[in-house]
């Protein structure tokens, strides 16, 4: 007999699709967000392997740029901004926190008809001809002069914004409102916390996407003069608008993964933080300054040099936060018992990718440098090893992490390992040569480039067909667990955390009697500190 | 087959230095603590590995000795790299005085080139050696950007208003010209070449070929053809202002306001007369927008600009023209 737990209690579609569970949710999310990361990984190749040679051979002008517009808008949209928060984000938390569910479980529900419908509108966009604005949708090219859907496309962007900001809500209100008995601020999980910046930046941020969207879409059916400049608008305008929002939207995509982070490096040290307060509060300060630093993407757009070096300035600042988290992972190492299972392998790939990432951004945030490398290959590569080597990694280790607890199986580890191998590596050939193409002056989203840039893109695609492969095999080995996987226990790794003294895969309520919690996260008892703590 | 793959770009103004110099000492410091982070990472989750099953880490909650550390010395490292990125690009940002001027129009997918002298030309750009080249660049549709990677300047092309680039060449040759910001369909055709001539080579190509007339020549057409002239005129019952001695000098603006005549100025007189209507002047104007090109409005410009220079009956406070792009 079969004990009751959140998969088999209730069976049915009807079941899954009119789920109050956050942890059926998280599940309707991480199908959603899969085909997408498949959709999106899709158009990725077709530009990849446009750009194997110089010439425009492969795909029209037009059709390449459509790939890439909509390889960015499904990326961004649809697979990195929900990725963490609405999957692992909404099965956790509310274990984390001790409680039933999240504070809203119809709201958390709507989120996801939400998402779904937002992507319905960008697919049908996509498949009715597709839109070639760039997923930055730069007026007044969108506006006045882009063919294609660019208004469908814009609705789903516009009508997803929704769910992230329900999300955020949700998020916010249960951490404050229903954390478990002696479960105060600062015995929180990491991860936790940053989910809490995390939702700050979605429920502050989203509307100024959502409205900007809706003003580019308003111009181009009803030509009201808003940024076309022909019309009496200002062109610059949308581009404060556009990175108000987008540029925070970077921290909404690696906020998570470093919650994702601190977790697993606690778990696999089998040690607890290092600087518990120093990672929590730099959450909330990449999510507060994150706010200041947008006009670091309009330097050589005319804008003022005093505001210029303003935002220079912040987007230093902003860096800071971030290495603390890193130095403070790399402490947490130092006198643990570090395994070297999996999800370990994907935190020591996201430090090491994230950190180069942080450093190169450091060069476009100094402003005379950005001069000759802003709109190049250079950004193209530095946001990939943020939003990819950061938030995928970080994403695809959590998934390892608490996959026999969503699951309640075990996955081959020899394989996991292999395909985190083959992630590292076709990860840094894909984009590492797209830092020396970029300063050498490869311009992005072109279609055709001059011959002396092949060898770099060449690499670049060879890379990147690497790294579709690294993709593929965890898509295989856990969908076999589900059929074939070992049954886990209720805690594989020997690590702590609420989510692991309950049984794996959790029933629907998650605890039958209400935790206490009398301690901070991630305590393991060593032996030669075991006397002072009774 | 693939004999030609630089890795780095050629040094060809007196900006790339500039920047290579920041990008080299940030690359040092990028490489250091890339390398720092993993070897320390490395090398510490290896001593302290899982000897046995049960094993757990020493417990340690950290120390703000260390905090402190990392946070002061990151912090200054970028305050460096900040104060270095700025100064760089404060130089890039002022044109000196005294530099040869161009007109750019960037279009969907070309750029235009207007030398004062009268030479035209599309995708591409012959200038001098040695001398430093001022581009004030308009754009007819949609966004671009004018991109010069040899010479490490960049800067977009908006339509609507104008934006400055400068740069003063070091050696003779041709480098790659792109457009860097993303304008539709042949984006990636909206490219060219920049030839750097001998001074005297330089000399030669503007004289050779057919002769145009230059920007303000074609200026002085247009304005007649336009009729202007019919209300901007020399006497007493003018119902426009006098452009003679107007640019680069103050204005006076109905409800007190001043500005300085300058392209941006002159640009929006032209295409929204409404804006900043002169005192003692009535808002009669109509607009030109859509009448002119971007590129007649460069040649009226200079023709405005022209008469600038020949009269010059100077109120008090003129001013050199500058750049736009400061709103």
């Amino acid at each position: 007999m079969e004990t009751l737990n959140y998969l088999n209690n209730g069976h049915g579609l009807k079941s899954w699709l009119l789920t109050k569970d956050h942890k059926r949710i998280a599940v309707l999310y991480l199908v959603s967000i899969t085909l997408f990361f498949v959709i999106g990984g899709f158009f990725a190749m077709l530009v990849r392997l446009e750009l194997l040679t110089p010439a425009g051979d492969l795909l029209t002008s037009e059709t390449y740029n459509k790939m890439f517009t909509m390889h960015g808008v499904v990326m961004v949209f649809f697979f990195l901004i929900p990725s963490i928060p609405a999957t692992l984000g909404n099965f956790l938390i509310p274990i984390m926190v001790g409680a039933k569910d999240l504070a809203f479980p119809r709201i958390n529900l709507l989120s996801w008809y939400i998402y779904v419908l937002g992507g319905i509108f960008t697919l049908v966009a996509a498949l009715s001809g597709g839109v070639d604005t760039g997923w930055t949708f730069y007026t007044p090219y969108s506006t006045a002069a882009a063919n294609g859907h660019v208004i469908t496309a814009a609705l789903g962007v516009f009508i997803t914004g929704f769910s992230s900001i329900l999300t955020g809500l949700n998020f916010i209100v249960t951490i404050h409102r229903m954390r478990a008995p002696g479960l105060t601020w600062f015995r929180l999980p990491l991860f936790v916390w940053s989910h809490y910046a995390t939702s700050l930046i979605m429920v502050l941020g989203t509307p100024v996407i959502a409205i900007t969207v809706l003003l580019v879409a308003a111009e181009r059916a009803l030509h009201l003069g808003i940024f076309d400049p022909s019309l009496g608008g200002d062109p610059v305008l949308f581009q404060h608008l556009f990175w108000f929002y987008s540029h925070p939207a970077v921290y909404i995509m690696i906020l998570p993964a470093m919650g994702v982070i601190s977790e697993i490096v606690q778990a696999f040290a089998r040690k607890n933080i290092f600087g518990y307060s120093f990672v929590a509060f730099s959450s909330l300060a990449i999510a507060i300054i994150g706010f200041l630093v947008w006009g670091h993407h309009i330097f050589v757009a005319g804008q003022s040099v005093y505001a210029g070096m303003v935002f220079s300035f912040l987007s230093f600042v902003v860096a800071i936060p971030s290495a603390i988290k890193v130095f403070n992972w790399t402490a947490t190492i130092y006198k643990g018992s570090v395994s070297f299972d999996s999800p370990m392998l994907y935190a020591f790939g996201f430090i090491g990718l994230f950190t180069i990432g942080g450093l190169t951004g450091l060069f476009l945030a100094a402003m005379g440098l950005d001069i000759h490398v802003h709109d190049t290959y250079f950004v193209v590569a530095h946001f990939h090893y943020i939003m990819v080597g950061g938030a995928i990694m970080g994403y695809l280790g959590g998934l390892h992490y608490w996959w026999p607890k969503i699951s309640g199986r075990i996955y081959s580890e020899p394989w996991a390992k292999f395909s985190a191998l083959l992630v590292f590596t076709g990860f840094n050939l894909t984009f590492f040569p797209q830092f020396i193409a970029g300063y050498l002056g490869m311009p992005r989203r072109y279609h055709a480039y001059p011959p002396e840039f092949q060898v770099l893109n060449v690499a670049s695609t060879l890379g990147a067909s690497i790294l579709a492969v690294g993709y593929v095999i965890p898509l295989i080995y856990f969908t076999y667990s589900l059929v074939a996987g070992e049954k886990s226990v209720n805690d594989p790794w020997g690590a702590r955390g609420l989510e692991w003294e309950i049984p794996s895969p959790p029933p629907t309520e998650n605890f039958t009697v209400s935790p206490v919690v009398t301690e901070g996260t991630h305590q393991y008892v060593h032996p030669s500190q075991e006397v002072g703590l009774a | 087959m693939f004999t030609n793959f630089p890795l780095f770009p050629q040094e060809a103004s007196t900006q790339a230095a500039q920047v290579d110099g920041i990008y080299f000492f940030m690359v040092a410091v990028a490489a250091f603590f890339s390398l720092l982070i993993a070897g320390v990472l490395v090398i510490t989750a290896i001593r302290f590995r899982r000897r046995h099953e049960d094993e757990v880490g020493v417990q340690i909650h950290g120390s703000l000795a260390l905090e402190l550390l990392w946070t002061v010395i990151p912090f200054f490292i970028t305050m460096v790299m900040f104060g270095w990125g700025a100064k760089v690009f404060f130089d890039a940002y002022r044109p000196p005085k005294g530099a040869m001027e161009i007109y750019i129009v960037g279009k969907q997918w070309m750029w235009k080139a207007q030398h004062m002298d009268g030479q035209r030309e599309i995708n591409e750009l012959h200038v001098p050696v040695g001398r430093a080249v001022k581009l004030t660049m308009g754009s007819e549709d949609v966004l671009h950007s004018f991109y010069i990677p040899a010479f490490r300047v960049k800067a977009d092309v908006i339509p609507g208003r104008y934006n400055v680039l400068w740069f003063t060449p070091t050696k003779p040759g041709r480098y790659h010209l792109f457009c860097a910001e993303y304008c539709g369909t042949r984006h990636s055709g909206m490219i060219g070449w920049v030839e750097v001539m001998e001074q005297n080579d330089f000399q030669a190509w503007l004289s050779g070929g057919r002769a145009a007339d230059s920007p303000a020549a074609a200026g002085e057409k247009l304005f007649q053809d336009l009729v202007c002239i019919s209300c901007h005129r020399d006497d007493a019952q003018a119902r426009a202002p006098q452009l003679k001695g107007l640019f680069g000098h103050t204005v006076q603006l109905q409800g007190g306001a001043t500005v300085v005549a300058d392209e941006a100025y002159v640009r929006e007189s032209i295409v929204n007369p409404q804006a900043k209507v002169v005192a003692g002047f009535q808002p009669i104007m109509p607009t030109f927008q859509g009448l002119v090109t971007e590129e007649q409005l460069l040649q009226l410009i200079a023709y405005v600009r022209s008469l600038g220079e020949v009269a010059p009956p100077a109120p008090a406070g003129a001013a050199a023209p500058q750049g736009p792009g400061k709103d």
